[in-house]
């Protein structure tokens, strides 16, 4: 395959002669056919794969489209975004599960990665074999981390008898709504690994003057954290923040688990956001809506919605922390 | 020897052991934490039925029998064949397709490749809800559903994380090495082939890597495209099915079952961990 091609390189007719030897080379333009023909799994992996379905769901979205029903389809405006805001109520749930997790779960986990490298970090032996042990759980496949914190988490399992010893009664955990959530966050604190990975790059990248010359003005170890450490990592905290609240909008996997598998008394499509739906997320109900009822309208009308919502959380986040990441970066 | 040096000594010594308290206690701490849940879930996997699910922590007496157990409690002969086809196949797709494109990117010089770029980068931010639609009826419409083909087909057409990645590092590879190829005659196949792609074997690796770890523990597509199937299931949606199949309560099984799920996850991580650190290393050498 390699012969083919093999004079193209040459790409006589470009306007720039080549120069010198020695002298500054640039490459010479490539024909148009050599560069779409290395271009083009991706073309068409856009045009069909990405571009084709996302004009798709904005075209359902306008319609009453039931994927495998033989009903005409037809045109019905809004009406499918007006039923998202004014006739659902499990939608408003699904958003008020989704915000929580982005508010309480994203600033936990950054925060928790932040301290699980900081304590690294000042472990002068023996680091690589903490950074490994921190590290692991976050390879442990979704699926896998969520059966296993439903055994841990059992109401009558190992976690609350542990608890039982220093004389504190557990919740029921996944099988409580009030304390379901929570048991996810406690799910995303132990895979905070990758992050913290990050996290300690970053750190370990600090010039040592810094923290000298906090020395010399009397800092004391939490002082130095947050007028050294802090600042010289504000940019990894942004691109935390902001990747982890993207993925939380969409947080599906974690959730879909623990709910079937957590009590499994009936089919799977029922237990989507059990206990009580309080583990009922934005694309859970999305997934219930266009898979298992095939409102493939009005759940196109939630993607699109969801597609908008992170567009516009994404823009208004970076606007909002530019000056903060900024003034750290450059602060005393 | 008189008492004074003694206790100075033990002070000494009282100090070291103080002071290498205060540098691992934390550490070792949040290490106890972090290996909870696995250990609990390893222990889970040797307990009895009967005993697992009861909050005890040591299996008594050791029941080794789990393991064989999930093989009738599931096909899961089957749907790791079917997992290792997706990852296996998916990894090759992904760096067969995204390496040529990279290359075009970051080596050739054409009019509109930095838009093209930008389209690459948009492509990263899409979320799977938004194509998940059409797409299930365009699968459905031609039959594929309930195969593994919409998980496999498409990571042959470019996958843009890979894409922007091998960009990254194609670029910090100097333009001398292409150069003194193109002057010899070579064509731009033979450059990639013979150049690039010796040079950029640890990113390759790297993006080989995420994008086994990704088919393997990818759970929305094969639960879309497979979750009713009866030949296509892949072990991750397998898994989380388990109890809704009758086992429940079997902890134990769950646990034998996800750790034999989890362990070529974490052979590939301790063997990777190399190939990681040198692409790191090289990259920062290069840069």
């Amino acid at each position: 395959m390699t012969t083919v091609l093999a004079p193209v390189g040459e790409a006589p007719g470009s306007a720039h002669p080549r120069p010198a030897r020695g002298g500054r080379r640039r490459p010479s333009r490539a024909r148009w056919w050599v560069v779409l023909g290395f271009l083009s799994p991706f073309v068409i992996g856009f045009g069909v794969f990405v571009l084709y379905p996302v004009i798709a769901t904005l075209y359902y979205s306008l319609t009453d489209f039931q994927a495998g029903s033989y009903r005409p389809v037809q045109f019905v405006g809004l009406r499918n975004y007006r039923a998202l805001f004014s006739q659902s109520d499990t939608f408003w749930v699904a958003v008020r599960n989704t915000l929580w997790m982005v508010v309480v779960m994203v600033p936990l986990r950054t925060a928790w990665a932040m301290l699980t490298a900081w304590v690294i970090i000042r472990v002068k032996r023996g680091r690589a074999v903490y950074r490994t042990l921190f590290f692991l759980p976050s390879m442990v496949p979704v699926v896998a981390a969520a059966l296993s914190f439903i055994v841990l988490l059992n109401p009558v399992g190992p976690l609350n008898r542990l608890l039982g010893w220093v004389g504190v009664d557990g919740p029921g955990w996944f099988s409580d709504p009030a304390w379901s959530k929570p048991s996810l966050v406690l799910m995303a604190l132990w895979a905070s690994g990758n992050v913290m990975v990050i996290f300690s790059a970053a750190m370990l990248d600090v010039p040592r003057e810094l923290y000298e010359a906090a020395e010399l003005d009397g800092a004391g170890a939490l002082q130095k954290f947050r007028s050294v450490t802090l600042p010289a990592i504000s940019p990894v905290i942004f691109f935390a923040l902001l990747t982890g609240m993207i993925y939380t909008f969409q947080y599906f996997t974690e959730a879909f688990v623990a709910s079937s598998s957590a009590n499994a008394t009936s089919s799977s499509n029922d237990l989507i956001g059990y206990p009580a739906n309080s583990l009922l997320f934005y694309s859970t109900e999305l997934y219930r809506q266009g898979f298992s009822y095939f409102k493939t309208g009005y759940a196109s009308a939630m993607a699109w919605l969801l597609f908008l919502v992170i567009f516009a959380a994404t823009v208004v986040f970076i606007r909002a922390s530019r000056r903060f990441v900024h003034h750290a970066g450059g602060g005393r | 020897m008189s008492t004074l040096e003694v206790t100075k000594r033990q002070s000494r010594v009282g100090r070291r052991l103080l002071y290498l308290l205060a540098e691992h206690a934390p550490a070792v701490a949040i290490a106890l934490c972090f290996l909870l849940p696995l250990t609990i879930g390893v222990l889970t996997a040797f307990m009895t039925q009967h005993q697992a699910g009861t909050g005890s922590l040591w299996p008594s007496p050791w029941e080794f029998g789990n393991f064989r157990k999930v093989f009738t409690a599931m096909p899961f002969g089957r749907d790791l064949l079917n997992t290792m086809l997706y990852a296996g196949l998916s990894t090759v797709g992904v760096v067969v397709s995204s390496v040529p494109v990279a290359y075009a990117l970051a080596r050739l010089r054409w009019r509109g490749r930095e838009g093209v770029f930008l389209v690459v980068l948009a492509a990263m931010m899409i979320p799977a809800q938004v194509t998940s639609l059409p797409l299930y009826v365009m699968y459905a419409h031609i039959g594929w559903v309930g195969t593994l083909k919409p998980l496999i087909v498409p990571t042959f057409f470019g996958d843009a994380f890979s894409i922007f990645l091998l960009r990254q590092f194609f670029l910090t590879i100097p333009d001398e090495f292409t150069e003194a190829a193109r002057v010899d005659g070579a064509g731009e196949l033979r450059i990639l082939w013979r150049v690039l792609i010796p040079m950029a074997k640890p990113a390759i690796a790297a993006v080989g890597l995420f994008a086994f770890l990704y088919a393997w523990n990818d759970f929305y597509n094969p639960l879309l495209y497979t979750g009713n199937s009866d030949t296509g299931q892949t072990l991750a949606v397998a898994l989380s099915q388990l109890a809704k199949n009758g086992h429940q309560n079997a902890y134990e099984l769950q646990m034998a079952a996800s750790l034999m799920f989890l362990l070529p996850v974490l052979v590939l991580f301790f063997l990777a961990q190399k190939v990681f650190v040198e692409g790191i290393a090289l990259t920062g050498v290069k840069g």
